[in-house]
């Protein structure tokens, strides 16, 4: 048992955090999400090309710098820091997560460019009707010739906007919730039949409703075997649920630190209000919260690779706790701000925003719980 | 980083297992919730047992009778201790005043007590709260005042644990009663033996005869008992107080509280369903265990820490308020689970009582139980005073 970082490791997170410090300060970031893109798409480059941040997870051999989840949690946690709106989740979490898992040509080819920039991977599984049951699935991915002709809608696709693909699940057989019959494509972004709905999130990113109508994709999209795509799935969501644990911990760490600064500084009754009991307990409270994401998030990515029932109920078990710390720590955040809180003009507003978004993203903590007893409370 | 045990760590854990099952006494199988019903016989024969293997100080530093185990070794002992079962081992002398005496201790003072608390041949007790000062202990009233090679001692401290038994206590007494409050107070051991010293019971909401009153009526001191500079035995209390915490955490023993939890609720009805499956319940016993792994995760986090060099700093008061709240849920649940039969009183069995008590055998102890662990969110520095301690030392408002 060992829970100590590589010399690697701990470099990856101080470039980063230099980088981000140097980048990402709270105007910029205003500025871009206020652009027309509503992104700068130097930022990704330079985490390509100038960091190599977009390599860290994936084996040396394939460009990389040889790691792996633990990479993955400490970039999410460093751009949850300055609630960065990069889409390394879609790109490299889930899409690069599924290449690993799949390998082959597909894996080859892409990859590398993953690696350098040139592609972003949009994620699109969630269904109006679905909720979090990733098997809940209506888009029909029809055997056509050689392809499929895919038909049907995903809703809140994040980053998909800025997508050059798109990871889309889809039903090849089965009925609507069947765990059977369910296969991952990985397609062009602007083949043609993709119609997009676009609109910014509350939280700052970009996100799209997608119609398929039509779409014809060729069989070499198929990631995995067909129709038995639902446990590949769970895997990548698994490894991308840890991946916004970790952000979190980024996030609501800087919405304790603060509170703690505001705190500091905003005298009433003649003297600062960090003086108080009642509001120093709540923020040994929201420290407790933090530190016990981070050992949560910590726990949940060292079990990313045991076998899935285990791996599952690790994962729930964290995102369950996550969920609430985020809840509790932005929900006080904002409280121990007063007025001046609930405005667009501090950080701390946004930080709750996407703290917020968190809390539900890739399940709800009752989901997570639920998950969780049936896979180890049984009867 | 990995979770995965090295091969001589399996190996470790596979040699400490055996022990346990060679060496652990037959007569206390079986009995970790009644503790109090021990004798002080019950408690040292598994001391004994582990001391002469070398065993009963895996803390302390080698040269001082430690194991010299890593961090996660100490981890697999105190997991397997409590998987097996085994009754705890008192901290009062390992874990308290013993790092106080090899951290500040004279050589002489080394040599007289160490050998003593390995052996558990000297059971001791803390001194520290008084009737007047419990969250705020730097206000106590005790005092010693010098009288050649002696402090003579006056003065009453309460809620010291298992002092019936004690030979020795350590102590906090003001010795400068002019000093401003944690200024003027020396830390003393004290015998008692000691003409002057009288230990009076306290018995708790449970029935236990845990606590009690010890008054002392000029007790004489000889000054060689005084540990670290007179007037800096506050030093000493903050010290003790940080590594009691580490321990507080009770990580390994609350596993095995929830394990019991969700055995009786496999086991108790709930209508046409075990317990287990009312989703109420067992929604609360999610929550539980999943706070538990929070807890379990955030002191491996922070042994990694210590054995990084970072040694147990206020950050343990986490430990300590998450750990005594996950206890006192345990032994809450625990009584919602047994319903109408936490209710009958169990006295335990009298002499020649043959008796079968009232109610399944998890339901004699489960309210006694509920009711004495209200202590810990109370003792070791209250939660209150620990979310004080963070505050202060760790988020510095």
């Amino acid at each position: 048992m060992d829970f100590s970082y590589t010399e690697t490791q701990d470099m990856i997170r101080d470039t980063l955090s230099r980088f981000l410090a140097d980048t990402y300060d709270f105007d910029s970031r205003g500025k871009m999400i206020a652009s027309s893109m509503g992104r700068d798409p130097g930022i990704w480059k330079a985490l390509a090309q100038d960091l190599g941040m977009l390599g860290a997870s994936f084996s040396e051999d394939r460009g990389g710098l040889g790691g792996g989840h633990l990479e993955n949690a400490l970039i999410m946690e460093e751009l949850g820091k300055v609630i960065a709106i990069e889409p390394y989740l879609q790109t490299v979490v889930l899409g690069g997560g599924a290449l690993k898992a799949v390998g082959g040509a597909v894996a080859d080819a892409v990859i590398p460019e993953i690696i350098n920039g040139n592609v972003i991977i949009a994620f699109a599984y969630a269904e109006p009707q679905g909720r979090y049951n990733l098997a809940n699935i209506r888009t029909i991915a029809k055997k056509d010739g050689a392809g499929y002709v895919l038909n049907g809608h995903k809703g809140v696709v994040y980053a998909a906007p800025w997508a050059t693909h798109l990871l889309v699940t889809a039903r090849t057989g089965g009925a609507t919730t069947d765990v059977n019959g369910v296969s991952l494509f990985l397609i062009d972004a602007n083949a043609k039949g993709i119609v997009r709905r676009d609109y910014p999130t509350v939280d700052g990113f970009q996100a799209s409703e997608i119609y398929f109508e039509n779409a014809a994709i060729p069989a070499d999209a198929l990631l995995g075997d067909e129709g038995a795509g639902l446990p590949l799935i769970e895997r990548i969501v698994d490894e991308a649920t840890v991946a916004v644990c970790a952000e979190s911990c980024g996030v609501t760490a800087k919405l304790h630190q603060g509170t703690l600064e505001y705190a500091r500084q905003r005298n009433q009754f003649g003297q600062p209000i960090s003086r108080f009991q009642v509001l120093q307990h709540r923020m040994v409270d929201m420290f407790m919260e933090v530190e016990q994401s981070k050992s949560m998030t910590t726990m949940a990515m060292l079990k990313l690779d045991l076998p899935a029932a285990e791996r599952m109920a690790a994962v729930s078990a964290c995102k369950a706790k996550v969920s609430r710390s985020a809840k509790f720590v932005g929900q006080s955040a904002i409280q121990t701000h007063g007025g001046i809180g609930i405005t667009q003009e501090l950080a701390i507003g946004h930080f709750f925003k996407r703290a917020t978004m968190i809390e539900n993203q890739f399940g709800s903590a009752d989901h997570h719980y639920e998950r969780f007893e049936r896979l180890t409370l049984a009867d | 980083m990995q979770l995965e045990f090295s091969p001589a760590e399996i190996a470790f854990q596979k040699e400490v297992r055996n022990f346990i099952t060679e060496s652990y006494p037959e007569n206390l199988r079986s009995v970790q919730d009644e503790e109090h019903d021990l004798s002080k016989e019950d408690f040292l024969s598994w001391h004994r047992i582990l001391a002469k293997k070398g065993w009963i100080a895996p803390a302390w530093p080698v040269e001082y009778g430690g194991t010299g185990w890593t961090a996660t070794e100490r981890f697999i002992w105190s997991e397997e201790l409590a998987s097996a079962d085994c009754v705890g081992t008192m901290p009062f002398g390992l874990s308290m005043v013993g790092p106080v005496i090899y951290t500040f201790g004279t050589p002489e003072q080394k040599a007289k007590f160490l050998p003593g608390i390995l052996s558990g041949d000297d059971w001791w007790c803390q001194g520290y709260s008084e009737p007047g000062a419990g969250s705020d202990l730097a206000s106590l009233r005790t005092k010693a005042v010098r009288d050649g090679d002696h402090y003579v001692v006056n003065g009453q401290k309460t809620w010291t644990t298992m002092a019936q038994h004690a030979d020795w206590g350590f102590f906090l007494v003001r010795t400068d009663p002019d000093a401003k409050a944690q200024e003027g107070i020396s830390f003393l051991l004290i015998d008692m033996k000691s003409p002057g010293v009288t230990v009076r019971p306290i018995i708790t909401l449970g029935g236990e005869h845990e606590v009690n009153e010890v008054w002392l009526e000029d007790v004489r001191v000889p000054v060689e008992n005084r540990v670290y500079e007179e007037n800096k035995g506050w030093t000493c209390a903050k010290f003790l107080l940080a590594h009691e915490r580490t321990g507080i955490a009770a990580v390994a023993r609350s596993k095995r509280g929830v394990e019991k939890i969700k055995a009786i609720a496999r086991t108790e009805q709930d209508g046409d369903r075990p317990l287990i499956a009312n989703p109420f319940f067992k929604r609360k016993i999610s929550e539980l265990e999943i706070d538990l792994t929070a807890l379990e995760f955030t002191e491996l986090r922070s042994l990694a820490g210590e054995a990084a060099g970072n040694g147990p700093g206020p950050e343990s008061s986490l430990l300590k308020i998450k750990g005594s709240e996950i206890q006192q849920r345990i032994t809450e649940l625990a009584l919602e689970a047994v319903g109408h039969y936490g209710a009958p009183y169990f006295r335990g069995f009298g002499e020649g009582d043959n008796e079968h008590p009232i109610g399944p055998d998890y339901a004699h102890r489960a309210a006694p139980t509920y009711f004495n662990t209200r202590k810990t969110t109370i003792y070791g520095g209250s939660n209150e005073i620990q979310r004080n301690i963070i505050a202060k030392m760790v988020l510095g408002i």
